[in-house]
């Protein structure tokens, strides 16, 4: 892979040329404008939107409807704004990417270096689960919940995302093991290490980029989850859940310029890493897709 | 001494179960919250379950009132056209900005992030902003008429025979640019050698990435169309933040169907019976996928 340029051999001529980059620049635009509608829009005051154009700039700029969707805006009973549940979002997200990614980086150090028979097949029902339509494990995990007294709790939704999540984690961390030397393990065996002192010194010290993958992606589905939040947070909703509760809520003026502010608030965390590290974002897409 | 030795072999003993140890958790938590949870859902649908969960085994009935619902049929057609159209459509799309992205573009590096970064948000957010453009009140229609364009009619969203289209379009806008990164992959990692040698032999651009090119992509249309594929079936934040599963019963899914189903409609049988026939399909897709994929790896 390494020695395979950039370009290819194929030529074009100066026509096509002109063409092709039209044709990109337009899908730019495309990929760009319901970004540009959200930003310009919740800039706005509610008139501009309802009587004027969706893609003209504001004639008045305003960060009302900022303020509103993050500490006014009414959700459902509560006028509280998005604040409280993007703090709940935190509260979630945290715990439960850092429990997986290390489940998981455990997990892909045993199936590489500590092989047994079955490992495979372990591996493969794990990554079975990812795939998994969540609708499968609704009903028991509601019972499940209920019966162990945190339904409707932030722990409740950080261990159901921890169960779901170490598929994932355990594939990044397999495959990134995989192509490590097991002979340089072997040889720190027999120099006396135990198992968890060859991790340590070992495996963690060069398992930096895969945990910015891992990490990357686990925050991402966590903070972008709906499903989960909406079946088993209770009161104590995620982002998604209460941003979709203010767009959905049939009370009242449709404050449009409020849900494009209370949709960028909710979209920012995970924008915010892809800009800052979109190399790994896309990098821990492909390994969940392709062979790693 | 012989203490000793004893305590050495429990060291060694512990050493050879310490990784079984470790992994042993997730395996535990995979066995109950994975396929025990399946099997109890898969219990569930020959249950007599309404509100709560019931363990009265009824056989079959659930399963035969399922498939006469029509609100079930207008599900699994919804869910067949949309497939259809966002795995095509995506696709499509997603080879050609790659192939057009291949030509050694000046400023790659800024188009691909912009290609990409609608993957980052949620379905909630997509959904959310789609609602808004597409509205006809406020949206695109209303920009157009503003631009002078007033024949311009563009109402799907509120139009129970297109509104499923509306989905499709902003599911296509959510991931054609992940679909892209892909095949990008793919062509980067074909030979040039290759290509030339054709080029010499006076193949045309258009025959040869017909003939050649993309008969090499052969493992990245799979990866897309699994990835695609699953991805459809468990569709249901988008569908909730955009349509709400209207108007009326319009653009319902098999997910959305489930959920309603199950809680709030307290036909519980019914909804799990509906998951384990969303499970089914995902598992007809993936198992093989997942199979090829580990037993190559060996």
């Amino acid at each position: 892979m390494s020695n395979v340029t950039q370009d290819t051999a194929v030529r074009t001529s100066t026509v096509t040329r002109i063409f092709i980059y039209g044709l990109l620049i337009l899908f730019a635009a495309y990929y760009l404008m319901p970004l540009f509608v959200m930003i310009v829009n919740s800039l706005k005051p509610l008139s501009e939107i309802t009587s004027g154009n969706m893609m003209a700039l504001p004639e008045v700029w305003t960060l009302e409807p900022w303020r509103q969707a993050w500490s006014k805006a009414q959700i459902g009973i509560e006028p509280t704004g998005l604040k409280p549940y993007f703090l709940n979002s935190i509260l979630i997200v945290v715990p439960a990417v850092f429990i997986s990614t290390i489940v998981g980086a455990m997990n892909g150090y045993v199936l590489t270096k500590w092989r047994f028979r079955g490992d495979t097949l372990v591996f493969g029902a794990l990554l079975f689960s990812c795939f998994i339509p969540f609708q499968i494990v609704l009903i028991p995990m509601a019972v499940v919940l209920g019966k162990m007294g945190i339904a409707g709790s932030i722990p409740g939704l950080v261990l159901v995302h921890v169960v779901y999540g170490i598929g994932f984690t355990t594939l990044y961390y397999r495959n990134y093991y995989a192509v490590f030397p097991t002979e340089l393990v072997r040889a720190a065996q027999i120099d006396g290490a135990g198992f968890f002192r060859i991790f340590w010194r070992i495996m963690l010290p060069i398992s930096g980029p895969i945990t910015v993958v891992s990490v990357i992606w686990q925050f991402t589905n966590i903070w972008n989850d709906f499903l989960f939040g909406a079946s088993f947070a209770g009161q104590q909703q995620p982002m998604t859940v209460a941003l979709n509760n203010l767009v959905q809520s049939s009370t009242g003026v449709k404050e449009y310029n409020v849900h494009f502010a209370g949709a960028i608030l909710a979209a920012l965390p995970t924008l915010l890493v892809y800009i800052v590290a979109g190399r790994y974002f896309v990098r821990g897409l492909m390994a969940g897709s392709v062979k790693g | 001494m012989a203490n000793n030795v004893g305590q050495d072999d429990f060291q060694t003993k512990l050493q050879n179960w310490l990784p079984k140890i470790v992994l042993s958790p997730s395996i535990a938590a995979m066995v109950v919250f994975v396929y025990g949870f399946i099997a109890f859902t898969v219990y569930m649908s020959f249950s007599d379950s309404k509100m709560l969960p019931s363990y009265d085994w009824i056989g079959l009935a659930n399963y035969t009132k399922l498939w006469k619902l029509s609100h079930w049929w207008v599900s699994i057609t919804n869910l067949a056209v949309f497939a259809l159209l966002y795995i095509g459509i995506c696709t499509f799309l997603g080879l050609s900005l790659a192939i057009l992205l291949d030509q050694k573009i000046r400023g790659e590096g800024m188009l691909r992030p912009i290609y990409l970064y609608p993957m980052a948000l949620s379905f909630i957010v997509t959904g959310t902003a789609w609602k808004w453009i597409l509205d006809p009140g406020i949206g695109l229609e209303n920009t157009m008429h503003q631009w002078g364009w007033e024949s311009f009619h563009f109402d799907w969203i509120k139009d129970r025979n297109m509104a499923i289209y509306t989905v499709v379009i902003a599911a296509v806008w959510q991931t054609s640019g992940f679909v892209m990164a892909m095949f990008l992959a793919g062509l980067r990692g074909v030979d040039n050698e290759i290509l030339k040698a054709a080029q010499i032999d006076g193949a045309s651009n258009w025959r040869l990435y017909r003939r050649i090119v993309i008969p090499m992509l052969r493992p990245a249309f799979l990866s897309a169309f699994v990835i695609l594929a699953h991805l459809s079936v468990k569709s249901y934040d988008l569908i909730i933040a955009l349509t709400g599963g209207g108007p009326g019963r319009a653009t319902e899914v098999p997910a959305t169907f489930m959920y309603s189903y199950t809680f709030t409609r307290n036909s519980m049988g019914i909804g799990a019976a509906s998951a384990v026939i969303m499970l089914m399909t995902i598992a007809a897709i993936i198992t093989p996928y997942l199979y090829a994929e580990l037993k190559e790896k060996k």
